[in-house]
Parts: structure tokens; sequence; C-alpha cells
């Protein structure tokens, strides 16, 4: 397989597609399944199937995440020449309603007007008029199942790394290359040297999507420089905030592009050999990653000879068993070598000392799905999304106390207030806003007054929470947050490796310190040794986890302190 | 240690299907020893727990101390080390369910069968299970019963179904005692 060959593949594909009047995409991702997909996807096929009509005239198309999870499960209908339409809250009933609202009846006949055929129908006109007004019928009753495409939902969003998901079958390598897939790829291979690819992406300002936002080009440009026989690259798709859920989708809906960003680093620091390492809560990512990696490697995209070049590369899912810690390098490194995932003192980072001890790139799945983006579009292209510092777009699982919740993707710089009030479509039930959660366990809160700041990783910072890896929960005034920041402590006492000790036992005495003041049998000087205790775990823990884990604790402390007070009186 | 000899090409001796699926993942990997999380997973998956049996017999195959074995496979929160209950009752607990009034649902059930969340009713019938997170964060909360993902639940609508399974499994137990 060579350049030209997929670029014929792509080119049948886009006219398999283009011979559709009509193609109907059923979401069949984790949260649209859990909404019932399974069904509504099968009502459709069934619908279609039941068609007397041309069968050129319409593909059911299963795929992947539209975004607005809460109204799951989604179905969008995209005609030629036609506005697209998208579906939600679908029961297989609906399901058949919407196949005959958009399916042609018999030839020639137009839509009727209802009450034209009130009286005096002629029996020869009675099979067109049945079927006319099955499809009169079928549109009503079907507005309320009926999502605007110009809700700010959608509109205030950049699609970047969700370009694709929604739009394509996740399972099928061809639609991803009538999407232009894998020619970033070919571009790389055909005409950039490695380090010309680590500058683009230097100068692109791409920062990992996992939290810490270290510019990406930079470590790229480190493990590229080491000298050794063997270099490895990892995909951290470890995706352990609960509450998250963007790196699901990605290796979902699009694991194409994840795969295509992966080659392109392997090629860029000169690994022969990469790891994806997925969550085994996950398993339609882990299958849908396989057959991928299958599908790759049957069209020599993965192989010997990547498209042809001498350039070789072959991949590897490795399922993790469930500990948050391995989100860190270190500790994931381990993991992937079969051990307890915990991490290690750093230097020497894995750029120079990683798997079995040789240099290795470690990248976020959403660090990595956005690179094919840049190498197509361009650095500067990348560089004019968002602000000074933070370039590009971030993935949000917006979750909590809204009327819209689900994935969203935003250009980096946008206000907390545009994605609650505007794209969230703010709190339901009477409820007032209370505080935004970003960054989970590692993560703050931030309360009502900081709506207007920008969102980008040293603002997120400034106000003692982190970019994180795009987890954000909206809580209303119904939630006490030290019972909120308590159930963080107790996830990180749970996750806590224990090989440091003021993790191991900082977090579980935290936790204790919360459950006294929560029971009331605390006195207010307490609230200024839980504050010490914090900062010292803060700043004496080996690793990110440790580090992080007082934030929750410590944010709340800062913006709620009277709802701590009240409880120590 | 064991000897390393070529005990790897026979078949488990108890001829269980199950541990057809465990060889092939370990030739898969060339009875490396870095493979042992990948085995322990496909362990956890066939057989549904690992027994101390299924430790040692990994520990064995593998060449690696079966205290190394038993360190890994406590460290993960994915394995688990007892047969679960005929019913299985998995509520997630991550930060949208929670939120949304996850911990109440495991709090009713675990007040209605008497047991904590990890734990497997003594008939054997139940388990109740949270995870961290399902990553469904927008249908929040969300419950999966028996394989059977459900969203936006209550206490109520959830212990309902609990219940209608738990009894079904009840009577068909009563059933085959009696006949």
């Amino acid at each position: 397989m060579n350049n030209t060959k997929l670029e014929e593949l792509a080119q049948k594909e886009r006219v398999r597609q283009e011979q559709y009047q009509r193609r109907i995409f059923c979401c069949t991702s984790t949260a649209c399944l859990a909404a019932g997909a399974g069904l509504t996807h099968t009502a459709v096929q069934q619908g279609v199937a039941a068609y007397q009509g041309d069968k050129n005239e319409v593909e059911v198309v299963q795929t992947g995440c539209m975004g607005l999870c809460s109204r799951g499960p989604l179905v969008r209908v995209d005609t030629k020449d036609e506005d697209a339409v998208l579906y939600g809250d679908i029961s297989p009933e609906v399901a058949q309603r919407i196949v005959s609202r958009h399916l042609p009846t018999d030839e020639g006949v137009t839509e009727p007007d209802p009450d034209e055929f009130e009286e005096g129908v002629s029996p020869h006109d009675f099979l067109h008029f049945r079927a006319s007004r099955r499809k009169v019928e079928a549109k009503q009753g079907l507005e309320k199942n009926i999502i605007p495409l110009d809700l700010p939902f959608f509109t205030k969003q950049v699609n970047v790394v969700l370009s694709e998901t929604g739009h394509i079958n996740p399972e099928k390598l061809e639609d991803y290359l009538a999407h232009g897939g894998y020619t970033a790829l070919a571009r790389v291979l055909d005409k950039m040297t490695p380090a010309d690819v680590c500058d683009e992406i230097l100068r692109s300002g791409l920062r990992g999507r996992g939290g810490a936002g270290f510019p990406t080009g930079l470590k790229w440009n480190f493990v590229r420089q080491e000298e050794a026989p063997q270099k490895y690259v990892i995909v951290n798709g470890d995706e352990g905030d609960p509450g998250a859920y963007m790196d699901r989708t990605v290796m979902e809906d699009d694991p194409h592009r994840v795969l295509e960003g992966m080659i392109i680093n392997a090629y860029a620091v000169g690994a022969t050999k990469g790891f994806l390492y997925i969550r085994g809560e996950y398993p339609i990512a882990i299958r849908r990653i396989r057959r991928a990696i299958r599908a790759a490697k049957r069209r020599g995209i993965l192989g010997k000879s990547v498209l042809g070049t001498e350039f070789s590369f072959t991949a590897e899912v490795r399922i993790g068993a469930g500990a948050f810690v391995c989100g860190e390098e270190t500790a994931l490194i381990h993991s992937v070598e079969g051990k307890r995932g915990i991490p290690r003192i750093r230097p020497p980072y894995p750029s120079s000392a990683g798997l079995w001890g040789m240099p290795t790139g470690i990248n976020n799945v959403e660090t990595m799905a956005n690179v094919p983006s840049i190498i197509n579009k361009g650095a500067d292209w990348f560089a004019g999304i968002g602000t000074k510092k933070s370039k590009g777009t971030k993935v949000f699982a917006l979750a909590g106390h809204l009327r819209n919740t689900g994935l969203i993707e935003v250009p980096m710089g946008i206000t907390l207030r545009e994605i609650v009030f505007e794209i969230g479509g703010g709190i339901p039930g009477g409820h007032k806003f209370k505080a935004a959660q970003t960054g989970g366990p590692s993560g703050g809160c931030i309360p009502e007054e900081y709506l207007d700041t920008p969102v980008d990783y040293e603002t997120l910072g400034k106000l003692g929470s982190i970019m994180g890896s795009g987890g954000l929960v909206i809580i209303d005034d119904t939630t006490r947050m030290p019972d909120f920041s308590r159930f963080f402590m107790d996830f990180c006492v749970d996750e806590s490796c224990g090989k440091c000790v003021p993790c191991r036992v900082g977090t579980v005495k935290i936790r204790h310190m919360l459950d006294n003041i929560i029971a009331g049998n605390s006195v207010p000087e307490d609230l200024d040794k839980l504050e010490k205790l914090c900062r010292l775990v803060q700043t004496t823990s080996l690793c990110g986890l440790g580090q992080s884990a007082p934030n929750p604790v410590l944010s709340t402390l800062k913006y709620f302190k009277h709802e701590y007070e009240d409880l120590v009186q | 240690m064991t000897s390393r000899t070529s005990r790897k090409e026979i078949p488990h001796p108890s001829g269980d299907d199950r541990y057809k699926a465990i060889d092939r993942t370990m030739k898969l990997f060339h009875y490396e020893q870095d493979a042992l999380l990948e085995v322990l997973n496909s362990a956890q998956e066939s057989m549904g727990y690992l027994s101390e049996e299924l430790l040692i017999y990994i520990s064995r195959q593998l060449n690696v101390p079966l205290s190394q074995v038993y360190g890994v496979s406590t460290f993960y929160h994915m394995f688990t080390f007892e047969p679960l209950g005929e019913n299985n009752c998995i509520i997630c607990t991550g930060t949208a369910c929670h939120v949304k009034g996850s911990e109440q649902i495991v709090q009713t059930l675990a007040a209605e069968f008497g047991i904590a969340a990890g734990d497997t009713t003594s008939d054997g019938l139940f388990s109740l299970r949270s995870a961290r997170c399902l990553g469904s964060c927008g249908l929040a909360p969300v419950v999966v019963l028996n394989g059977q993902v459900s969203a936006k639940e209550t206490p109520n609508s959830v212990m309902k179904r609990v219940k209608e399974v738990v009894s079904l499994s009840k009577d068909k137990l009563q059933r085959q005692e009696a006949g």
C-alpha cells in the first residue's frame, strides 16, 4: 500500500457514500448504548430493511458520539441537498417513525397537506394517500425528539479532535480514509524529516492534554535526540478521572485518528514499537482500537514498511486493570511491563529511560488525536485557535447539574460562563450555580465569581484547580462542599499506591479530619490543621497523585470556607 | 522456583475449557513474564474471578514468583478473588453519578440485602459492587444490572429490578432443590 493506493481507496469510499440519497447515523457510543441505543439501531435497520423502494436510497451507519449524551440515544439523518436533522430520546417505536418520515414513499408523490384528503378521496389515490398519510403521521409527534442543530450547544463548539466522530463508522478504515484519514501520515513520510515533524508540533503550541500541559513538541524532541537501540511510544488511554470520558470517546469513535497520531509520533521520535494502554473498563474502546490496528496492518499502514516506505512500526494494545495512579507516566510504564503500577522518582524521565529502560514517549489520547489535524492544516492554523499560551481546543466531558450534558470541544480561552450557561443550557430545577469542578480528584472547584475567566492551563492553575484531562462537573446549591471534597479524598485514599508516606498516610488522615468536621466533632482550629496537612501532602508526595490529592479540599477551603466554619462552630 | 520444563505445552490437567483462553494468551505472549497483567486479565475474564489455584497455575506457567502474581493481582481494582453472585449489580460512583445521588442507590441496596459494596449475599444470589466511572456521565446515575446498562436511575427503580431478578433466581433455586 502506498500513497496513491490510499487515495484510490478513499475515493472509492466517497463514491460509494455519494450514491445514497440519505444516510441515517445511529450513535452506538457507550453513553447512548446505556440509554438503549442498541434497540434503536436495530429498529432503524428493521425499518430500512422493510422498505420496499430503491435500496440504494438509504444507508444506516453505526457511528460514534454526537455530543449531547443527555438526550441519547441520538440519530441523525443526512439527506443530500438538505439540512441534517438530529433526533434525541429515541425509543425503538420513535425510530420506526423517523425511518418512515424520511424514506420517500411511492415515486412522484409529494408530501400532501393532510387537510386536503379529509373529504372525497378517489379510490385510485388510496394507496398513494395511505403512504403519504403515513409520512405525515410519522412527522407528527416527532417534534419533541428533534434537536435543533443551531443550539449554542453545537454552534459554540470548534471541532478538531472530534471532527469525524458522529460522522464516520469507527469500525471501517475506508470511512476514515474518505474523510481525509492518513493523509497527514502520508505527507509526513513523504516530505518531512523527523526533526521537521517535532518542529511543526512545537510551533503549533500543542500541549499535553492529559492535564499537566507540557509542550508536546519539546517532549518529542527529547526522545528524538536520544541514541538507543530501541525506542518506544505509548499512548496513555488510562482515563482514570471519575467523571470524564473524552479519551474513551475518541478511542471508540475515531480509533484511526489516535493510531495515525501515534504513528506520526513514532516516526518523529524514531520509535519502531508502540503500546496503547487502555483502561480495562472500556471494552468497546479496546475492541475498536484492536480492530483498527488489524485493519491498518492489512492495508500496510502498520508493519515492516509503513505506506511502502522504509519506516517500520508495530502497535499493540495493553489493558489497564483499574488503577488511577497508572495515569502517572512512570507508573504506567511499570504496568505495561506487567508489574504493580507504582511510580518512581524522576529523573531519569521516560524520554531517556522509560519502558525496559529505553527512551519512551508517552502522550495522552487527545494529544495524539490533535496531531493529524496539525500536520494537515499547519502549525499556524492550530496556533490561531486559543489563547497566548494555550493553543487549540479542549474536549470536556460536561456533566452534573446541567440541562445539556455530554461531550464538547471548545476553543481554549472560552469562559466557564459560556460553557455552563450557553453550551450547558444552565442549571435545571430552579437551582443556582455553585461551582465548576475541573480536573477530578486532582483538581478543584471554581466558584461563581470566576465564571468569566478564560479556560486555559495558566488561569485554572492560578485559581487552585487544574485543566486536568477534561472532566467538568457542574454542581448546584444542593451539594455541600465538605461532603464533596470528602468524596474526592475517599477516592484518593483508595487509589494511593502506598509507596510514599505523605500520600499513603496523609490522605487517610485528611479524610479522617473531614469525617470529624462533617460529623460536627471539630473545633475551628482544626481547619488550620487541615490546611497545613494538605500543604504538607501537596509538597512532599512523590508523584502527581499525591501532590494534587489535596486540591479539592484546598480549593473548597478557599472559596467555600463558610461551609466548613458552619460545621465547626 | 519450579524447573523450566516444557510444562507449557501440556494443557491444564483439569480439562476445564476455560483454561484454554488463558493458555492461549500465555502462548500469544510467548510465556514472557511481562505478560503477567495480560494473562491475569484474560483469567479474570474467562473464570470470573481469580482463585488461589489459578494464581498458582499462572505463577508456574510464567515462571513468576507467586508472591509477585499475588502482589500484582491485588494492586489492581479489576481483579476479584471470590466468585460473584448469581446476580450482579454495579453502581457507578464517579463524580457525575455521585452528585446525582448514586450514593443513595448504593446505601438503599446495601441496607436491603445487608451487605456492603463489594460483597455477595451468603446465599450467593446477589453481588453489590461499585465502579469508579463507567464513562456515561451525561446519563448519570448509571447502573449495570447483570450486564445490562441503564441510565438516569433512582434508588427505587434499581431496587425494583434487583428484587425481580433475585426473586427469579430464588424460585429457580427452590425448584431445583424440590425437583
